[in-house]
């Protein structure tokens, strides 16, 4: 996983609640047995026409935002499917960072995988970065994770939470799973507790 | 003595493998599902990193999404990815030693209806699988969640997770259930009064009497849909009904064990004091069968109300409705009653279950399923249907002029050649409304099965109890 430090970079307003994992990558694209090249899916069904055409005026596809790499969305933002691929189609396009006044549970986990950074503000804020965001390719947003704040680009300073250890994650893109596997004698003994309190199990 | 705890805190703390300074948990899971769409870069991943399945005998496989369900599809998956996803699957059980339910075995099917059908599922336990429905499991007092591929790939290298505690919420519902009101009005009901962010952050543990009167599989039908209440994962306190339903299935505990573990079960409660973050009461009186109107299952209204205009949201709803109607095709003030229908799906891990099939059965008695109406019926498991066969329900349904498929998850999520016409317009026993979700510009109205059952002979969305 690459790390989350900075990014500076333009931002792509999708003022839309609710927008679910199906939207962001149809069904059809999660027959694949690969991580990589969804991005020229991203959003299929309101990106393109039934023929492949773009539909002009889909936000992605508007020319200040064909290289966005922030996301500044609705509430709710990646409800529904678990499917990963959904982060792995916001990264393949180069969306590092994704803003919203609320995310889906399973959605945020799975951004934090993928050295993708979603980051929930009051709604207000979310408003305030969202006109910004419509101002188009100029208006380029800043995000400092070590910090945790974004600066608009009119110079307004917002402050976000993170969990502490998906920040140390993000930071350093560690791999969960070779940090647990340093617990691999906690597992262990966990086990044999099980196994003899419920041998059911 | 201790403070008191919910279902969900006993369950949490029996599974603690460590707790760090800052409340990250590793959790210790006790059974994994693993199905061919969300699996395959997590074994990728395992190869890569010269890894194994730490527990192969605590995980199972079953390929659902993608397979076809016509009655002659094991003479090949004809689409090649579709094909590629199945094979992989099975080739990944083999070298990794996970057991498989494969497409040629009666056991196959959804993997949230196999689970408790196999016994794998069971009081008290942790469950997952990369499949957001996994909150089904709920039904029996587990706690059942959704993962991604990359929590997919870190249980089956380290059978843990590494999660934070969610919040508790309570949905409360008490009384009895009107006539031709079910499990799946319940839990629709719910989210249309919630919303589907209502649960965020929090498991939801539902109790009541109406709760507690459902039988296992309307139980598993409330807990399925936790999700779309954007909870974390949905829990009924297990019962001598759940304890029935577990007893003799093939691995289920058997003997001593199977004294030991209802002994432990029956401690698998909340304790009175418990404390709750969130609480949700609901009548059970007040719940009429329900349709959703929109792309959103918060978008749920009685089947006696009319279209709703976006004037009567308020916030980003407001553009989301109008969104949602124009996709929809339908002008606000339309009686719900009114809305024609060209396809009927029962089916789904929320509704493919036998209980679903006698209900669609009992109400399509004595009558017929309106000409040019497509209608189709995929059991949740090969089980499912040769029950279903043997009790002549099979035979009723197909009398009436239903369609019926073999097991999959089909239509719900449209991977396999199931699926709707764009601007075709569907009554679906599913969990689902999203734009494209059924086909590409496909029309979905959630209901329960008794609801698409009273569509499937009148061809317009219809209030089942005028049929009773």
């Amino acid at each position: 996983m690459d790390k989350f430090t900075n990014l500076t970079g333009v931002a792509a307003p999708m003022p839309l609640v609710n927008v679910d994992t199906d939207m962001i990558i149809p069904k059809q694209f999660l027959k694949t047995i690969k991580r990589s090249g969804l991005g020229a899916n991203l959003f299929d069904e309101m990106r393109y026409d039934r023929e492949g055409n773009e539909i002009a005026d889909f936000v992605l596809n508007q020319p200040a935002y064909r290289s966005a790499e922030i996301l500044v969305a609705g509430d709710n933002f990646g409800c529904g499917s678990s499917r990963e691929h959904a982060p792995w189609a916001l990264l393949d396009f180069g969306i590092r960072c994704v803003i919203a006044p609320s995310f889906a549970d399973i959605f945020f986990n799975n951004c934090f995988k993928n050295g993708i950074l979603p980051i929930a503000l009051p709604q207000e804020q979310v408003d305030i970065l969202m006109k910004d965001a419509e101002k188009g390719a100029n208006a380029r947003i800043s995000v400092d994770l070590e910090a945790q704040t974004i600066t608009s680009s009119d110079g307004q300073v917002f402050t976000f939470d993170i969990d502490p250890f998906k920040k140390h994650c993000l930071l350093n893109g560690l791999d969960d799973i070779g940090l647990t596997m340093e617990r691999v004698d906690d597992i262990g003994a966990f086990e044999a507790r099980q196994t003899a309190a419920r041998p059911w199990l | 003595m201790t403070a008191p705890k919910t279902l969900y805190d006993k369950i949490w703390d029996a599974h603690l493998v460590h707790e760090a300074e800052d409340g990250t948990c590793l959790l210790y899971i006790d059974r994994h599902l693993v199905h061919e769409v969300t699996s395959p870069q997590a074994f990728e991943g395992l190869r890569m990193a010269g890894r194994s399945v730490r527990a192969p005998e605590k995980t199972i496989a079953v390929p659902d999404h993608n397979v076809p369900t016509d009655p002659d599809r094991l003479s090949g998956i004809k689409d090649e990815q579709s094909r590629i996803q199945v094979e992989l699957l099975r080739t990944n059980a083999h070298d990794f030693g996970i057991e498989l339910y494969d497409v040629d075995d009666v056991r196959q099917g959804i993997v949230h209806i196999i689970g408790p059908e196999q016994g794998w599922t069971q009081p008290g336990m942790t469950i997952v699988c990369g499949d957001s429905h996994t909150a089904t499991h709920g039904a029996f007092g587990a706690l059942a969640h959704g993962i991604g591929t990359s929590e997919v790939e870190h249980v089956l290298a380290t059978q843990t997770l590494i999660q934070k505690k969610s919040k508790n919420m309570l949905v409360k519902v008490e009384g009895e259930l009107p006539p031709g009101v079910t499990a799946k009005d319940i839990t629709m009901t719910v989210i249309g009064r919630t919303g589907t962010a209502g649960g965020t952050g929090h498991v939801i543990e539902y109790a009541g009497s109406a709760i507690r009167a459902l039988s296992m599989e309307g139980r598993m039908t409330v807990c399925n849909m936790a999700i779309e209440g954007g909870a974390r994962a949905g829990l009924i306190a297990p019962d001598e009904k759940t304890f029935e339903y577990v007893k003799g299935r093939p691995h289920a505990p058997k003997g001593g064990e199977w004294e030991m573990a209802l002994e432990y079960w029956k401690t698998l409660h909340s304790d009175e004091g418990a404390h709750y973050d969130k609480v949700i009461e609901i009548d059970a009186a007040d719940i009429a069968p329900v349709v959703t109107w929109g792309t959103s299952p918060e978008d749920v209204l009685p089947i006696t109300a009319t279209v709703p205009a976006p004037e009567d949201f308020t916030g980003g709803k407001v553009e989301a409705a109008r969104r949602s109607l124009d996709y929809m095709g339908l002008t606000p003030g339309q009686k719900l009653s009114d809305i024609e229908i060209d396809t009927v799906f029962i089916g789904s891990c929320t509704n493919g279950r036998i209980e679903d099939l006698r209900e669609v059965a009992r109400i399509v008695e004595g009558r017929k399923v309106k000409d040019g109406i497509r209608a189709m019926i995929v059991p949740g498991s090969g089980l499912v249907r040769l029950q279903a066969e043997q009790e002549g329900i099979a035979q009723k349904l197909i009398d009436a002029g239903f369609d019926w498929r073999m097991a999959g998850c089909s239509m719900c999520l449209g991977m396999n050649p199931d699926q709707l016409a764009p601007g075709e317009r569907c009554a679906s026993t599913s969990n689902r409304n999203f734009e494209g979700r059924q086909g590409y510009k496909g029309r979905t109205h959630l209901v329960s099965p008794a609801m698409a059952a009273a569509a499937a002979v009148t061809g317009r969305l219809t209030d089942v109890r005028d049929l009773m």
